[in-house]
């Protein structure tokens, strides 16, 4: 760099009212997203209970969590859930989309209808769905009151199953935004590419799963991240639905999380429960990250 | 120059959303009745009626009386039309000690999520407008850590955010709800702007200039005016947000001042008492009409809103 | 005094090299151009002089004041865009208006300034409407309007005729250089199009990769163009160039295959006489003499015609002298056809000289 002339105003106060504007931004960065970030992994090493306390206990806290069955339990639940809903939110919603793509006549409405459950709230959705499978009242109630006496169907109250229960609520509501943006990737694909298909006689089904899905490979993967990264996170939709009942079968790590942080008043636990949760995440997000910003970086 | 890129290609992705109106492009339609229409419409209307069914059995419950419902099937009509529950629903169902039902919620959540839309929006646009027109050294950095961020797991930052608020005297009121709320948006909706923003011509920001109007005089009177879509987008997708949030109210509020969501979760699964699925049904039904009734008025601008918010997960 | 005045700037965003220690000293009162091919900097220059862009290095001066730090609404210029750039929510007055009210300007000033400008770009019955619904030209018009009312000194242009259709383009360029007759205004005009760039500057700046390449009057970039660059941006169709070897000594000749044409009429620039070796031949098709005229050249050969190109006013024929291709002009009224022979003939002295290496001329 070549040295500045004079009259060069100080770069500090260039653009001072954007720079103003961004404090909040800067702020929410930096004191809560790196801040309180660093600050829970920290203290996820110390014995803190009701307050947070900087004895340093080392890796006391992960041995006691990955010893705790209800932890465990979690984790299996959040496994399950996340592979099973990744998988059928993608199928279903990517079904959903091709057969609106069909140049139907009211897909407004077919849209609406499938998209409305994401309006709603999870609290919402995981009362409703413990309705529906009230083993009095709901399907098991209607299907055994129709003559089928041995019909079973009742997860929310079987451990073994409950998790499922919770799958079925939590696909009603999300794969409509699944449906959304594989439909706009099916939008976002050049007209002449069906048109070709066509020309060259390739079959429909075909012509999805050979051309169009791997040109679809961005909207896929942008899908795949935030369906993790909400997947992750699903607290209120248990809660709501199973209470992590019965017993701790329906447990998730958010729950796990809020309950040692805020009930069971033993915040080392419940640090140290967050920073596996962002290490799950980190998991996603970081091969994410490199392959979406790193890649180009290079070009 | 290279993350700008790369942001901008994130966001693409959810923009495109906003295109995807622009019409089917699929096979072309032959005749009405062929088989393959019947297979078409015959699948989507089942779809159709499993997506609606629990809608349906939500309503027809809250309006049938408990002996109805303890003999009746669960997707049957009511015989008899009864408002009692929606009633009780609203003004007397218990929560723990408190009988005066929903509408205490309801008040509570309105009274979080204006203020919370409100500054949310007028500091994410007036951030993305920065971000978009007044670039300066080292905001692109900052802007990467907050999409970043989004992604960070609530439970990470939540009791960090509590010591804030309490050395702040605002742990368990309102107003301390209304900053975590801006906080979690920020993300998205300075997204949301900073995209807009960047997509006006930069010429029509340059004139401005030229014209000597400073930062605050281009804001108000060329971007503001001409972004009024996009803030009604991100009302939308605020408002139905920040209603249907369970996490952030049960941490950062008290009994009192506790949102709808939470209350009615306490109404529904508390334990104490007989369960009357019918008043339960109508206090859910009356939770979701918020969001419902703007989903619904709002259209395409909620699946425009929904797609930019999708990374909210 | 010079109107605008750059001294040693330089641009750099990160590590790349936009502009390069450019000088430009603008008069009062000219309509300098900058032209060049997209990418070549200079519509970045004219952000740094309208004070858009923050620059790395140098100093810039309008009316011998440094404004090198200046806000824009500062520096005394008015400023055209390719997109028009009109404030869409506002009526044309409004557009017209919004920089005057900025400045804190006097009710009866604006409306003395508005309806001034109004009157001399014929835009009175448009000030009530907004830009939507204005025709590409009437908004060209107002955008001009609204450099106009500011009252200022200089003008600058981003290549405001680009997105307008060629009609327009040609009606809209006559006006502007009957505005510039009228107000005597300093004006700087970027444009990729060299039509516009001969027809509009006293003195075109031919840029590439962020240098200026050659500032000098239409004329002269024309007639002597410095590089080969220049020579090949500007005419259309493009000047031929021939490859061959310069042979000094006496009677020079430049040796095109085997056949010499002499260049003793050829006026070498500055110092670089003792060239020899591969050179280019530059001769621009207009210059290339055709039938009777061609033999009195000191230069003529006989050629087969390839291809002929009817356009309209005349023709353009493409040959081969030595196996490289060649374009020339005749009138439209002459019967030629492929695989005619002919002989063509041209003045070394119109042709311009350049080093094969370097592509600089000689």
């Amino acid at each position: 760099m070549t040295t500045r002339q004079n009259g060069r105003p100080s770069q500090l106060f260039r653009n001072l009212n954007a720079k103003i504007a961004s404090i909040p931004m800067v702020l929410t960065a930096l004191v809560v997203f790196l801040g309180g970030t660093a600050w829970t992994v920290l203290y996820s090493f110390t014995s803190s209970k009701l307050l947070p306390r900087l004895n340093f206990v080392g890796l006391d806290q992960y041995e006691r969590l990955w010893a705790a069955p209800r932890w465990m339990t979690a984790i299996e639940n959040l496994a399950i859930y996340g592979f099973l809903s990744l998988i059928f939110s993608l199928v279903i919603g990517f079904l959903l989309a091709a057969l609106l793509d069909q140049k139907i006549r009211f897909e407004d409405t077919f849209r609406t209808i499938f998209l409305y459950p994401f309006a709603l709230s999870f609290i919402v959705t995981g009362l409703i769905w413990q309705w529906l499978l009230n083993p009095d009242f709901g399907f098991q109630g209607v299907v055994r009151q129709l003559g089928w006496e041995s019909f079973t169907f009742n997860p929310l109250y079987n451990a073994e199953i409950v998790i499922y229960g919770i799958l079925i609520a939590g696909l009603w509501q999300g794969t409509g935004l699944v449906m959304c943006l594989m439909l706009a990737g099916l939008r976002g694909i050049d007209e002449d590419i069906w048109k070709a298909a066509r020309v060259d006689g390739i079959p429909m089904w075909k012509t999805y799963l050979f051309i169009v899905i791997p040109m679809m490979r961005p909207v896929f993967i942008t899908t795949l991240v935030i369906i993790a990264s909400g997947i992750v996170r699903v607290y209120d939709l248990v809660v709501a639905q199973t209470s992590g009942g019965p017993g701790i079968a329906s447990e998730v790590p958010a729950k796990y999380v809020y309950d040692y942080m805020f009930a069971a008043q033993n915040l080392g636990q419940g640090f140290a429960a967050s920073t596996m949760m962002l290490l799950t995440v980190a998991i996603v997000i970081v091969p994410w990250a490199y392959f979406e910003f790193g890649r180009r970086r290079h070009v | 120059m290279s993350d700008h890129a790369a942001l901008n290609v994130a966001a693409a992705g959810f923009d495109a959303i906003a295109e995807e109106v622009s019409g089917p492009r699929g096979a072309k339609p032959r005749r009405v009745l062929s088989r393959r229409n019947i297979f078409l419409y015959g699948t989507l209307i089942l779809i159709a009626v499993y997506y609606l069914l629990p809608l349906y059995v939500m309503f027809v419950t809250s309006l049938k009386g408990m002996p109805e419902i303890r003999l009746g099937n669960i997707f049957a009509p009511p015989v008899e039309i009864t408002f009692e529950p929606w009633v009780k629903a609203w003004a007397t169902a218990c929560t723990g000690l408190n009988c005066d039902g929903l509408s205490r919620g309801f008040w509570n959540s309105v009274r979080i999520t204006v203020p919370s839309v409100i500054v949310s929006i007028i500091i994410a646009s007036v951030n993305g407008y920065a971000l978009a027109n007044w670039r300066f050294k080292g905001a692109d950095i900052f802007f990467i850590i907050l999409i970043v961020g989004a992604f960070i797991p609530y439970q990470v930052m939540i009791y960090p955010i509590v010591i804030i608020l309490r050395e702040m005297g605002l742990y368990g009121s309102l107003w301390g709800l209304v900053i975590v709320h801006s906080i979690f948006g920020m993300p998205i909706l300075t997204l949301l702007f900073r995209n807009y923003f960047a997509s006006v011509p930069e010429e029509l920001f340059k004139a401005a200039r030229v014209d000597g109007a400073g930062f605050w005089a281009i804001y108000f009177k060329i971007m503001l005016p001409m972004a009024l879509p996009i803030f009604v987008v991100a009302i939308i997708l605020q408002v139905t947000g920040i209603w249907n949030d369970f996490l952030f109210g049960v941490i950062y509020t008290k009994p009192d001042t506790y949102p709808m969501t939470v209350q009615l979760n306490n109404i529904v699964n508390s334990v104490q008492g007989v369960k009357e699925y019918n008043v339960n049904m109508a206090a859910t039904i009356l939770t979701g009409l918020v969001p419902l009734i703007v989903y619904f008025a709002s259209g395409r601008l909620f699946v425009r809103g929904i797609a930019a918010g999708a990374v909210k997960g | 005094m010079s109107s605008v005045s750059v001294k040693d700037l330089s641009l750099n965003f990160g590590h790349i090299s936009v502009l390069k220690d450019l000088n430009l000293d603008i008069a009062e009162g000219e309509f300098l151009v900058l032209l060049g091919p997209s990418g070549c900097g200079k519509s970045t220059l004219l952000n740094c002089i309208a004070g858009l862009l923050d620059i790395s290095d140098g100093q810039i001066f309008i009316k011998g004041k440094n404004v090198t730090w200046e806000e824009p609404k500062d520096r005394g210029i008015g400023m055209v865009f390719q997109s028009y750039a009109l404030y869409p929510q506002m009526t044309v007055k409004g557009n017209l208006t919004f920089g005057l009210k900025n400045a804190g300007v006097a009710k009866d000033e604006i409306e003395r300034r508005v309806a001034r400008t109004a009157d001399i770009l014929q835009i009175q019955p448009l000030l009530e409407r907004k830009p939507s619904q204005l025709s590409g030209g009437q908004r060209q018009r107002v955008a001009i309007g609204r450099a106009l009312v500011r009252d200022v000194d200089v003008f600058l242009f981003d290549e405001p005729l680009s997105n307008l259709d060629a009609k327009l383009r040609s009606e809209l360029r006559v006006e502007i250089k009957r505005l510039h007759q009228k107000l005597a205004n300093t004006m700087i005009y970027v444009t990729h199009d060299q039509i516009e760039a001969l027809t509009l500057a006293d003195r075109i700046a031919v840029m590439k990769g962020g240098l200026i390449q050659q500032l000098d009057t239409p004329h002269a970039i024309y007639n002597h163009p410095v590089n080969r660059f220049v020579a090949g941006f500007i005419g259309s169709p493009g000047m031929n160039f021939l490859e061959g070897q310069l042979e000094t000594g006496a009677g020079a000749v430049v040796k095109i295959g085997n056949m010499p044409v002499p260049i003793d009429r050829y006026v070498f620039s500055g110092s670089s006489q003792q060239h020899t070796g591969a050179t280019v031949l530059g001769i621009r098709p207009e210059h290339i003499a055709f039938g009777d005229g061609a033999g009195a050249m000191p230069f003529s050969h006989e050629v087969d015609i390839e291809i002929v190109e009817p356009m309209g006013s005349d023709t353009l024929v493409w040959t081969r002298l030595d196996g490289q291709s060649l374009s020339f002009r005749v009138e439209a009224e002459r019967p030629l056809q492929a695989g005619d022979r002919v002989r063509i003939g041209f003045d070394p002295a119109r042709a311009s000289l350049f080093d094969s290496a370097t592509g600089n001329r000689i």
